[in-house]
């Protein structure tokens, strides 16, 4: 199948390590680049060359289903040299720094780095040592700028523009990272977000960020058009955060009760992976007329190609 | 040693008061002889030849009341001698070493090792601190008074708080009766557990955990309320905040404690930290603007006695990691006085204030006969050329480690000769 590909596409980072540094110009080149994957990416030959030659290694630090995947698959699709790493059972355990992790793999002349890391600003230091361009697939609390970019894109599929959204983000804000980078992209793009959680999982001073904060779900989903909901992230709960899941099904829940505060066609997204009865009910996590969690799946491959292509030159 | 003579310096010796223009005679034991405005070139012998200052600053040698060295167990980080070297160059000549040692410094025989080590290889004065706790473990007290029968004089956990309020008011009871100086690193654990920087919106933005400044304040707020009960010598190492502040001022008036700050929090903020720059990486934190300028102003007005360097030699494996598994802390006692002189510089504090923070309020809190520079005493001294402009680099830096918290920062002042009991030991 033929596929368009724009030519002579210019970004101004060299690496990807969060929205943050993201002009409102690269956003759309990303989100438009993606565009022209989906349709490839659903029909039957799903391969192209266009990062032949190049190699691309994934670097986890951290345990990760869908986002590994989704960047190995879209390095596939796109024809790169694949290699991916668990770096839980490898030279990290042995004493090995991050730095030398890096320098070791520099010196394989990788042409991407896609990192995970459990630190706040692994990446960065990551991307001081290596020549080629690094990608961010989440470090520690801070960024996780694909997963935003990839919500953004299931936002504009269904609602044709962000501009004007009213949208609620709700649950773990405290411990997310895909809050932080949704936060930035959304109010970049000109929607109004709504942040709920309790207190105690609410970071200080988050409304510096030009966001409105709600303790009571059923004020913040009022009128919203998309409810973006987080997943509940006790392993990184280290102290009594909540009294019990139940209860914080019980006022943090996404049950239909407390969705009809939103509108009557919002609909419901989820980064994965769900704790279905602690932060959803599982009924709507399944409604197809509401939920979009598997069109993110889906675009989160098609986003993961564009930032390799783009970021790959 | 021959008699030394100089003239046309510009004196500062807070502790008697004096500010003016004049000289300094340093007899032949080391001692000092005669000083001030009557040491002139009229007064003075004409068989001897004076040095002349031609308006540079003469200072008592800096006591720098928190000071981590290697030595015993980290070695590769700073030792005796590469301490007294980077204390020399920055003009200090008195230094007060923290317990956080391996092993700790919490018992007699570690002390006599200790003091040997600190008169064999180093040239400036040095006051080790010994542990409030065994192992500091924050259970079970040290010998207080056997430690200070072996010469140490104060006590402290270093970075480490007391934490069990029963265990403090023993401790303060215990210091109270042996005439002891307790020394409190003020975090509440609890509080600022995992917390890496301050808290507030960079680090909600860096995605790092933050210490709330509250956490200070009530392991302040507590003591002071036990100290109101018993009554020992107690100082607060290193406020952070405006609240601190706030809190240091309304009892102060009731009662009687000392309190520091680090030149650190002086001089720099949180947004310092940038992209992830694990040398300011430091304990107390870095805070927001506001609490950098009502610390200035604690220091101004006096609610503040002491400037620290909190120099925290770390090596360069243990800062080139991700920020939450870097070391914490600075090395810092070569800038002290240079970075302390940029409050002066821009009109912040005055120049005698500065200094008193640097000599002579350290050496009474801690009753030790230093930082002035009274006829009779060691002429523990330190030139400084007030204007002199320099750049911090990291390669000059004389300490074995280099994790400055102002590479690359401009600064004016300088000192230009240190010396220890009439000898001179750092000449630029």
């Amino acid at each position: 199948m033929a596929i368009k590909l724009n030519k002579a596409i210019k970004i101004s980072q060299k690496h990807l390590l969060g929205i943050q540094d993201l002009s409102i110009n690269d956003v759309n080149l990303i989100l438009d680049e993606s565009q022209t994957f989906i349709k490839l990416n659903q029909s039957k030959n799903k391969r192209l060359n266009i990062l032949n030659g190049k190699t691309q290694i994934n670097l986890f630090f951290e345990p990760s289903t869908r986002t590994q995947s989704s960047f190995e698959l879209a390095g596939k699709r796109l024809g790169a040299d694949v290699m991916s790493m668990n770096m839980g059972n490898s030279a990290i355990k042995k004493g090995e720094t991050l730095i030398d992790t890096a320098m070791t793999l520099n010196a394989m002349h990788p042409d991407i780095i896609v990192i995970r890391h459990q630190d706040s600003g692994a990446c960065n230091l990551l991307s001081q040592k290596v020549n080629c361009s690094v990608l961010n697939a989440g470090d520690g609390r801070r960024e996780h700028p694909t997963q935003a970019l990839l919500d953004a894109l299931t936002i504009i599929n269904r609602k044709k523009k962000i501009e004007g959204l009213k949208i609620a983000i709700c649950g773990d804000i405290l411990h997310s990272r895909v809050a932080r980078s949704n936060i930035y992209l959304l109010n970049m793009l000109g929607a109004e977000v709504n942040v709920i959680a309790p207190t105690n999982l609410m970071p200080t001073e988050i409304e510096k960020f030009g966001v409105n904060t709600f303790t009571d779900m059923n004020k913040g989903l009022k009128d919203c058009d998309i409810v973006m909901m987080l997943r509940l992230q006790n392993e990184r709960m280290t102290s009594s955060f909540l009294s019990s899941n139940r209860e914080y099904y019980e006022y943090y829940g996404l049950t239909p009760d407390k969705l009809d505060h939103a509108k009557p066609d919002a609909i419901i997204m989820h980064p994965g992976p769900m704790n279905r009865g602690i932060e959803i009910d599982t009924r709507l996590a399944d409604d197809i007329n509401k939920s979009v969690i598997k069109e993110q799946v889906e675009l989160g491959v098609a986003v993961r190609m564009a930032c390799l292509k783009i970021f790959c030159d | 040693m021959k008699k030394q003579f100089f003239i046309n310096a510009n004196i500062v010796d807070p502790h008697n008061s004096l500010n003016e223009n004049g000289g300094l005679i340093i007899g032949e034991d080391g001692k000092i002889e005669a000083i001030g405005k009557k040491v002139n070139t009229n007064n003075l012998p004409a068989r001897e030849k004076p040095i002349d200052l031609k308006g540079k600053y003469i200072f008592p040698g800096l006591v720098d009341m928190r000071v981590f060295v290697g030595e015993p167990g980290y070695e590769y980080k700073e030792n005796f001698r590469t301490l007294s070297n980077a204390s020399l160059s920055g003009g200090v000549t008195s230094v007060v070493t923290m317990p956080n040692t391996d092993p700790i410094i919490d018992n007699v025989s570690i002390v006599d090792f200790l003091k040997r080590r600190g008169r064999d290889k180093s040239k400036i004065n040095i006051f080790p601190c010994a542990s409030l706790t065994q192992k500091i473990e924050g259970t079970n007290m040290t010998e207080f008074g056997l430690l200070a029968n072996k010469g140490i004089i104060a006590f402290t956990d270093g970075v480490k708080t007391i934490q069990n309020t029963n265990l403090m008011s023993k401790i303060m009871n215990s210091a109270k009766d042996l005439g002891c100086l307790i020394m409190q690193h003020a975090e509440d654990y609890h509080l600022s557990k995992n917390g890496m920087i301050n808290s507030g919106i960079i680090a909600t933005k860096l995605g790092l955990p933050g210490i709330p400044d509250i956490a200070e304040r009530i392991i302040i707020e507590r003591d002071l309320t036990l100290l109101e009960k018993i009554k020992c010598r107690y100082h607060i190492s290193q406020l952070s905040s405006a609240q601190s502040v706030e809190v240091i001022k309304q009892r102060k008036d009731n009662i009687k404690f000392s309190c520091g700050v680090s030149i650190n929090n002086l001089s720099l903020n949180e947004n310092d930290i940038g992209d992830f720059k694990t040398f300011l990486k430091l304990s107390p934190p870095l805070r927001k603007e506001e609490d950098r300028e009502a610390l200035v102003q604690g220091l101004k007005d006096k609610t503040i006695d002491v400037i620290v360097s909190d120099h925290k030699p770390e090596d360069e494996e243990s800062k080139r990691l991700t920020f939450s598994q870097a070391a914490t802390g600075a090395s810092g006692i070569e800038t002290l006085l240079s970075l302390s002189l940029e409050l002066y510089h821009n009109g912040s504090v005055k120049l005698e204030t500065i200094i008193q923070a640097l000599t002579s309020n350290p050496a009474k809190i801690l009753k030790i006969n230093k930082g002035n520079l009274s006829i009779g005493n060691d002429a523990d001294f330190c030139i400084v050329d007030l204007d002199k402009p320099w750049i911090v680099k990291k390669e000059n830096l004389v300490s074995k480690s280099k994790n400055t918290s102002i590479e690359d920062k401009k600064l004016q002042g300088k000192v230009t000769n240190t010396f220890v009991k009439g000898q001179e030991l750092f000449k630029i």
